[in-house]
């Protein structure tokens, strides 16, 4: 897993590169957590046009994200998911709490 | 025209692991020419028992993550056992959003995500002798499949 990050007009753009799964969890959550945790920032949007696959800890992942940040008023949004990681936020319901954009 | 082939993989429940198990399974199946769907539902629901076995079978330690894969012409069969503490309540564990780990950030969703990618999950689980998931994917008539 490889995470690039940057804050433009208030926003944070969050890039996953590669698997996200047991093994990358707990460097994701810590990556992301050092970065919202003083948010100079009013909204969050997770480019997945690079992360290849994601299973239910990610969804358990990215949860965890939107708990902290829904504390504060931050929205989360998701764009580009490729066809497989689409699947998996459909059917767990993902969408309805982080809304994807185009 | 027949095929049949299996393949046996054993390792340890480490969440390195993972990624090897999973593209290994997927990559094993691509003789019978599935689709790009099939293979990457293949790839998640192996990732999802995987990370059961390494997430809860052996808390504390680390033990031997088996699967077996029984390739035909119109199915996919793969089994992932582990021999770590089992399931006290199998129907409970399947519950779309249980987990028995809900500190840890689990989203409770590994059967649920199994059970809608693949065409049948049986769970088999006796307490301190492990646990086994079978999960089953029918495949469509290929006209070419099992080439050269």
């Amino acid at each position: 897993m490889n995470i690039k990050s940057r804050i433009y007009n208030n926003t944070l753009y969050i890039m996953l590169v590669g698997e996200l799964d047991e093994y990358s969890a707990s460097y994701t959550r810590n990556y992301l957590d050092n970065i919202i945790e003083t948010p100079n920032f009013n909204q969050v949007i997770i480019d997945l046009s690079e992360l290849e696959f994601m299973d239910s800890t990610g969804i358990g992942v990215l949860i965890g994200r939107y708990k902290k940040l829904k504390s504060q008023k931050i929205p989360i949004y998701i764009c580009n998911p490729n066809l497989h990681i689409e699947k998996i936020f459909k059917m767990t319901g993902l969408y309805e709490i982080m809304p994807k954009i185009s | 025209m027949s095929y049949n082939n299996e393949l046996k993989l054993e390792f340890l429940s480490l969440s390195e692991n993972e990624g090897f198990a999973r593209s290994c399974v997927a990559s094993f199946c691509l003789p019978l020419n599935p689709s790009v769907e099939v293979i990457t539902d293949i790839k998640t629901a192996v990732s999802e028992a995987v990370t059961n076995c390494v997430v809860h079978a052996y808390p504390n330690t680390v033990g031997k993550i088996e699967i077996l894969v029984k390739l035909t012409q119109n199915e996919i069969y793969i089994s992932v056992k582990d021999f770590g503490v089992g399931i006290e309540d199998v129907i409970k564990a399947k519950e779309p959003f249980y987990t028995s780990k809900p500190e840890s950030e689990r989203s409770g969703m590994g059967f649920t995500v199994m059970e809608s990618f693949m065409d049948n999950v049986t769970v088999t689980s006796k307490i301190n002798v492990g646990t086994e998931v079978v999960l089953i994917k029918k495949l469509e008539e290929v006209s070419e499949a099992v080439g050269g």
